[in-house]
C-alpha cells in the first residue's frame, strides 16, 4: 500500500516537471546527433561518387560501394587491417596475463618488498610515453626492432594501470577460496588461473576493451616505428593514405570508415559490456 | 612460467615446521610470478626514463656518440621563440580544452542520467565518437573546415548566408577549429564516467534533501557536486593530460605543414616528434621530453593540491 502510495505520488511529481523534462530530452537528442554528425557524413561520403561529394545531403543519391572496392583492391587496407588486430590482440593478451599476474600478486601474497614493488609499478604512471620514445627508437635500432611487429609491441606489454586495476579487484576476492584451494593441493599458479581470474571477469574485460582500443587507435609510437608501408597499423595507414589521396575526400572517407567499423561493430554488439567496463575501470582506475 | 621450474626447489624445506614452509614456498612463488615483469619495467620503464634525463643533457644525432654538454639543450630551448609559441598552444589546448570539455559533459551526464526513453540510444550516441581512431575522425573533421564548396560547415554557413570562415588555414581559428575535434573525442567517456559518479550517490540523499524542501539548484550544490567530487579531480587530471599532449589530432589536421599555419597549433608533443624524427636533434628532444614530464607533473600536482584543499 505505502509503495503504490509513494510511487503515485512519484508519478505525480515528474508529471509536474514534464514540460522541461520534454525540452531536456530533445536536445539531449539533438546534441547527440550532432555528435554522431561526423560520422554519418563519413559513412555517407564514403558511399558518394567523386561527383557528389559536394552535395551535401546526407543519404547519397546513388549510393555506391565503388569507394570501398577501390581502397581494397590493392590490398594495403587488409593489410593494415589485420597488422592492428594482430598487435592489438597480442598486446591485450599479454595485458591481461600479465597485469592480472602482478595485481594478484602484489594483492594476495605476503612477501617483504611487496610494497616497494607496487609503488615502483605504481609510479611508472607518471613518466608520459613520450618521454620514453627517444630512448625506446634507441634500443629498437640497436637491437633490430625498428619496423617489426615486436618494435610497436614491445612498450605496452604491460602497463602499471592495468596491474592497478587487476590489484584493486583481486583484492576483493576472498581468501577463503584460495585457502580452501591450497588444501586441496592445487599449486599457486592454478589457483591464480583457475580460482581467482575467473572471480574478476568484469575487470579482465574491462582491462581487455581498454587495452585493445588503446592499441588500436595508437598513433604516436607506430608512427615512429614503423617505417614500410607493410608494416604499417590502420592509424598510420590511414594518415599516409589521405595524404596521398590529398582532395579525394569520398577516398579519404572511405578510409576512415573502414578504420571506424570495426570498432563500432563491436560496440554495437557488445554496449552494455563495455559501457561497464569503461565505468569500471575510470573508477576504479 | 619461471616460478614452475623454481618451485622444485623448496622441497627440500619440508622438514622445517609446515606453516613456515608454506609461507617460504609463497614467497617463492611470489618473485616467480614478478620476475618477468620487473625485468620488464626495469628496462622498459626505468632505465629508457634515466636515459632520457641523460639524454638531455647532451648533443646527439643518432650517427655520432653523444657529447655531454650540460644544460645546453635547455638553455637553447629557453631562448627558441617557437618553444614559447607551442608552450602558449599547449596550454591553450588545456586551459579551454579542459574546462570545456568537463562542462560540457557534466550537464550532459547530469540531464542524461534522468532520461529514461530511449536512454542507451541517446547514450550510444554521445559515446560512440570516443571508440573512434583519431587519426581518422581528424581527416573528417579536416574535410568539415574546409572552403566552399568543400566543406560542410561552411556549406552551412553559406546556405544560412552567413560569412564563410577559413578555420584551418587561419592563424587564429586553426587551434580552435583542432581543439572541438579533440573535445568531441573525449566527450563520451567524460559522460560515461560522470554518470558512473552520479549512479554512485545514494538515492536517500536526495530524497533526504527534498523532505527537507530543497531545491533542484541547492540539491545539487550542496549535495550532487560535493559527493562528485572525486570523479571530477579524476576526470580533471585525466583530461588534462590528454590535452597536455594532444597529437594525433594536430598532426593529421595539419599534414602539409605539421603544427601550422606557422606553428600556430603546434603542441609540445609534436615538437618533441619533429626535433626527434625529423631533424634527428635527439638531445634536444631529449630536453623537451623532460620539460613535457615537468609540466604533467606540475599540472597534475596543482589540480589534486587545488582540488583537495577546497575539501
Amino acid at each position: 500500500m505505502t509503495a503504490d502510495a509513494s510511487s503515485v505520488e512519484l508519478a505525480a511529481n515528474s508529471r509536474k516537471i514534464r514540460p522541461g523534462r520534454i525540452l531536456a530530452w530533445t536536445l539531449l537528442f539533438i546534441g547527440g546527433l550532432i555528435m554522431v554528425t561526423p560520422l554519418l557524413y563519413m559513412f555517407s561520403t564514403s558511399l558518394k561518387t567523386a561527383g557528389q561529394v559536394y552535395d551535401l545531403r546526407l543519404i547519397p543519391a546513388e549510393p555506391t560501394l565503388d569507394n570501398y572496392i577501390r581502397v581494397l583492391s590493392d590490398g594495403r587496407f587488409l593489410r593494415w587491417f589485420l597488422n592492428s588486430i594482430f598487435i592489438a590482440a597480442t598486446v591485450t593478451l599479454s595485458n591481461v596475463f600479465f597485469d592480472s599476474l602482478v595485481g594478484y600478486t602484489l594483492a594476495k601474497f605476503e612477501f617483504r618488498g611487496r610494497y616497494l614493488v607496487f609503488l615502483a609499478i605504481l609510479s611508472t604512471l607518471m613518466i608520459p610515453t613520450e618521454m620514453l620514445v627517444i630512448p625506446w627508437y634507441l634500443m629498437s635500432s640497436q637491437l633490430g626492432w625498428l619496423d617489426t611487429y615486436w618494435g610497436i609491441m614491445f612498450p605496452g606489454m604491460m602497463t602499471a594501470f592495468g596491474t592497478f586495476l587487476m590489484k584493486q579487484f583481486f583484492e576483493t576476492v576472498p581468501d577463503d577460496f584460495l585457502e580452501a584451494a591450497r588444501v586441496d593441493g592445487l599449486n599457486e599458479f592454478t589457483i591464480w588461473w583457475k580460482i581467482a581470474m575467473p572471480m574478476v571477469t568484469p575487470a579482465i574485460s574491462a582491462l581487455a576493451i581498454f587495452t585493445f582500443l588503446g592499441n588500436w587507435t595508437a598513433f604516436f609510437w607506430p608512427l615512429i616505428v614503423v617505417t614500410s608501408p607493410e608494416n604499417y597499423t590502420l592509424p598510420v595507414g590511414l594518415s599516409s593514405f589521405a595524404v596521398e589521396q590529398s582532395i579525394q575526400w569520398e577516398m579519404i572517407m572511405t578510409g576512415a570508415a573502414l578504420a571506424t567499423i570495426p570498432t563500432l561493430i563491436v560496440f554495437l554488439v557488445l554496449q552494455r559490456f563495455i559501457v561497464r567496463g569503461v565505468m569500471l575501470a575510470g573508477l576504479k582506475g | 612460467m619461471v616460478s614452475v621450474a623454481r618451485q622444485a626447489s623448496p622441497a627440500q624445506s619440508a622438514g622445517l615446521w609446515d606453516r613456515f614452509s608454506i609461507r617460504t614456498k609463497r614467497v617463492i612463488w611470489a618473485w616467480g610470478f614478478l620476475a618477468l615483469p620487473i625485468v620488464f619495467y626495469v628496462t622498459i620503464r626505468f632505465y629508457p626514463t634515466v636515459q632520457a634525463f641523460w639524454l638531455s643533457l647532451t648533443d646527439w644525432d643518432l650517427l655520432r656518440p653523444a657529447t655531454f654538454i650540460g644544460l645546453d639543450n635547455y638553455k637553447r630551448l629557453f631562448a627558441d621563440p617557437l618553444f614559447w609559441q607551442v608552450f602558449r598552444n599547449t596550454f591553450t589546448y588545456l586551459i579551454i580544452g579542459t574546462p570545456v570539455s568537463l562542462v560540457l559533459s557534466f550537464i550532459i551526464a547530469f540531464y542524461l542520467d534522468r532520461v529514461r526513453f530511449m536512454h542507451g540510444f541517446i547514450r550510444a550516441l554521445y559515446f560512440l565518437p570516443f571508440l573512434t581512431t583519431a587519426a581518422a575522425m581528424a581527416w573528417v573533421w579536416r574535410w568539415f573546415y574546409q572552403p566552399v564548396p568543400i566543406g560542410v560547415i561552411n556549406d552551412v554557413l553559406q546556405l544560412m548566408g552567413l560569412p564563410q570562415q577559413p578555420f584551418l588555414r587561419s592563424v587564429n581559428q586553426a587551434l580552435p577549429a583542432i581543439m572541438v575535434t579533440a573535445i568531441w573525442a573525449g566527450l563520451g567517456f567524460q559522460i560515461i564516467i560522470f554518470m558512473a559518479g552520479l549512479r554512485a550517490i545514494p538515492t536517500t540523499y536526495y530524497e533526504a534533501a527534498r523532505i527537507d524542501g530543497l531545491g533542484e539548484w541547492a540539491i545539487l550544490r550542496k549535495i550532487t557536486l560535493p559527493l562528485l567530487k572525486p570523479t571530477t579531480v579524476f576526470l580533471v587530471v585525466f583530461s588534462s593530460i590528454g590535452f597536455l599532449r594532444i597529437f594525433d589530432q594536430v598532426y593529421n589536421m595539419t599534414t602539409n605543414d605539421p603544427g601550422g599555419p606557422l606553428n600556430s597549433t603546434k603542441p609540445l608533443v609534436l615538437m618533441i616528434f619533429q626535433t626527434a624524427f625529423s631533424s634527428y636533434d635527439m638531445g634536444y628532444a631529449a630536453a623537451q621530453t623532460v620539460v613535457l614530464f615537468t609540466i604533467l607533473l606540475v599540472v597534475s600536482l596543482v589540480q589534486l593540491w587545488v582540488l583537495r584543499e577546497r575539501r
